[in-house]
């Protein structure tokens, strides 16, 4: 075990007109746990999860979903994934209940086992008390949670989970994370695509980072979090204008690389863990007459990577 | 913890099997429906468009048309509203099909292992029962305003099995069309543009009086037939004159081949267009 590929991804292209959406993607997924799949808006992500869940034809390359073809036997490959979507891909005019009978029935249930199988999931998302309401009326978490139940009417070996929070507001969101913990132990691999970094750092095992329909990196957020350095220091400075001075001061202290946070004030750099580095790189900003407004020491985060690897803040667009 | 394992899927027979077809057509069918029955007042309306078009030619233009053949107008008109219900599938499933198409829903139905055609045959059967709630609301007020059939009850009921074999396959030419437009709001501005379609025949005055080039139009129109049909089954007056174009001289014959000719045009494109749009 540990060894199983749940999703293999070869050389995957899409092309939209002039747009090229994915441009050669390679990607293997081993089963169990999270895969997170990271990136701006416009990165690729949601087209690489449309290929893999058949809703698009890749123009080349080829991918597996549970060690099935994807084009080739994409009805086989149907049975075996499940998607959840940015928009809950419900009925709206349905009810909760209706919705979650129909899917069973479409996953080839019988009428009896259907009625059974919408029962169980409303109660294991919580829906009971609004499973006779129309969706229409239901909150955003709410929607998700009908979504992510309508996912698992055939215990799917693979969940695509494309993301699933966008929008929610904090409750909602730490209701799908939680969802999605469940489902993790009860052996489903979820892959998850996100822009925030903070949710993929909480629930994802691994990560590979997209931007313009390549993957630029992977490894366990541990590892890729450790290419930015040990520990981080952010300096803020009263203007603007102070940036340049501190980074230039901070490149020749460190030999490393200072990251001008766009639209602050903030310059952050890693540090080489050297003792008594903090207190070194603050005197020789003093010497040099930059000013610091604040000062705060941490440890990097998936963020700092994303900066690093696309030259950009994460949710900035493409 | 409770187990969150469904049993297995049964064994996978492929998505063209006719059993699959149907029921899972089956199953869309009944979603449709639902939504219909949700709207209340859209019920209603189904059932009083039928009321307003009897009221409209029965009794506003109704004075100043000369049956042909001579006859009461109201007798002549009512098969021609019952055609009129029946072509108005087109309309529907034009817009349920492109409102779908515009729904987060029609994600989950793609990547989910049932049948390719389910959709548009759950449409087109919805479709074919919203028509039959149309024919009572006509036939309701048929009956109010004096129409009978006088032919006996086996005629009055192969004239409605026509009309609903018209009006499933008029049903497919909405599907087929419906799947050009990206959401409600663009197929509602097509759907008036079928007024002429039940309009340019022979459903609310006889052809004869019409422009030559507009007539052999109206007298090829399949909804001519289907009237022709209905007024032949039921014994209306308007069939007593010797027409010249073909359709008309056997109007029943003529519905069965326009309905099926469409269902095999229409249902193969409809299903085909269905399975590759947004694919792309």
């Amino acid at each position: 075990m540990g060894h199983e590929t749940a999703v293999l991804v070869e050389g995957v292209a899409k092309r939209f007109g002039a747009t090229r959406a994915l441009r050669g993607v390679d990607l293997r997924v081993p089963a169990g746990g999270v895969f997170g799949v990271l990136g701006p808006n416009g990165a690729g992500k949601t087209t690489l999860v449309r290929v893999l869940t058949t809703l698009l034809l890749p123009d080349a390359g080829r991918a597996f979903v549970d060690g099935i073809d994807v084009v080739a036997d994409a009805e086989r490959a149907r049975f075996r994934f499940g998607l959840a979507g940015q928009y809950a891909a419900v009925d709206e005019q349905l009810t909760g209940r209706g919705n979650l009978r129909m899917f069973a029935r479409l996953y080839r249930l019988s009428p009896r086992a259907a009625r059974r199988r919408a029962d169980e999931l409303l109660e294991r998302f919580e829906l009971i008390p609004a499973a006779d309401r129309i969706v229409a009326t239901y909150s955003g978490g709410m929607r998700r949670r009908l979504d992510l139940a309508a996912s698992l009417v055939v215990s799917p070996s693979v969940l695509f989970l494309d993301e699933p929070t966008t929008g929610l507001d904090p409750r909602g969101r730490a209701e799908v994370w939680t969802a999605v913990r469940d489902l993790v132990a009860t052996g489903t691999t979820v892959v998850l695509t996100t822009q925030y970094l903070e949710e993929a750092d909480r629930l994802a095992d691994a990560v590979a980072v997209i931007d313009s329909g390549r993957v630029v990196a992977r490894g366990a957020p541990r590892e890729l979090k450790a290419m930015t350095g040990s520990e981080r220091l952010e300096i803020t400075v009263p203007a603007v204008d102070d940036m340049a001075p501190a980074a230039r001061v901070l490149r020749a202290a460190t030999g490393i690389e200072p990251v001008l946070r766009p639209g602050s004030r903030t310059v952050d750099t890693g540090m080489g863990g050297a003792p008594g580095e903090v207190a070194r790189l603050v005197r020789e900003l003093d010497a040099a007459g930059v000013v610091i407004a604040h000062l705060n020491v941490r440890r990097p985060s998936l963020d700092d990577v994303f900066l690093r690897l696309t030259g950009r803040a994460t949710g900035q667009a493409a | 913890m409770r187990a969150l394992d469904a049993p297995p899927p049964a064994a996978a027979s492929p998505g063209t099997h006719p059993v699959r077809i149907l029921v899972d057509g089956g199953v869309i069918a009944r979603r449709q429906i639902e939504h219909l029955l949700r709207r209340p007042a859209g019920l209603v309306g189904e059932l009083a468009l039928p009321a307003i078009i009897v009221l409209l030619f029965g009794y506003v233009f109704g004075g100043a048309i000369e049956v042909p053949g001579g006859g009461d107008y109201r007798e002549y008109l009512l098969p021609g509203v019952f055609a009129m219900q029946a072509v108005s599938g087109i309309g529907v499933t034009i817009t349920t099909v492109a409102g779908d198409l515009a729904r987060g829903v029609m994600d989950r139905f793609r990547a989910m292992p049932m049948a390719r055609s389910a959709v548009p045959v759950g449409h087109t059967t919805a479709s074919l029962f919203t028509g039959l709630v149309n024919f009572l609301g006509a036939a309701l007020c048929a009956l109010a305003v004096g129409w009978r059939a006088h032919r006996g009850v086996w005629l009055l009921l192969a004239a409605f099995g026509l009309l609903c074999l018209f009006r499933y396959a008029t049903g497919w030419i909405g599907v087929a069309v419906g799947l050009s437009f990206k959401d409600e709001a663009g197929a509602d501005h097509a759907v008036p543009l079928l007024f002429p379609i039940s309009m340019i025949a022979n459903t609310f005055v006889p052809t004869d009086g019409m422009p030559a080039w507009l007539r052999v139009i109206a007298d090829w129109n399949p909804v001519s037939a289907v009237t022709a049909a209905c007024r032949q089954l039921w014994g209306n007056p308007g069939m007593d004159r010797t027409h010249t174009a073909l359709p008309l001289q056997h109007p029943v014959m003529a519905t069965i081949l326009w309905s099926v000719g469409i269902i095999a045009v229409c249902a193969p494109t409809a299903v085909w267009r269905f399975r590759v749009a947004g694919r792309h």
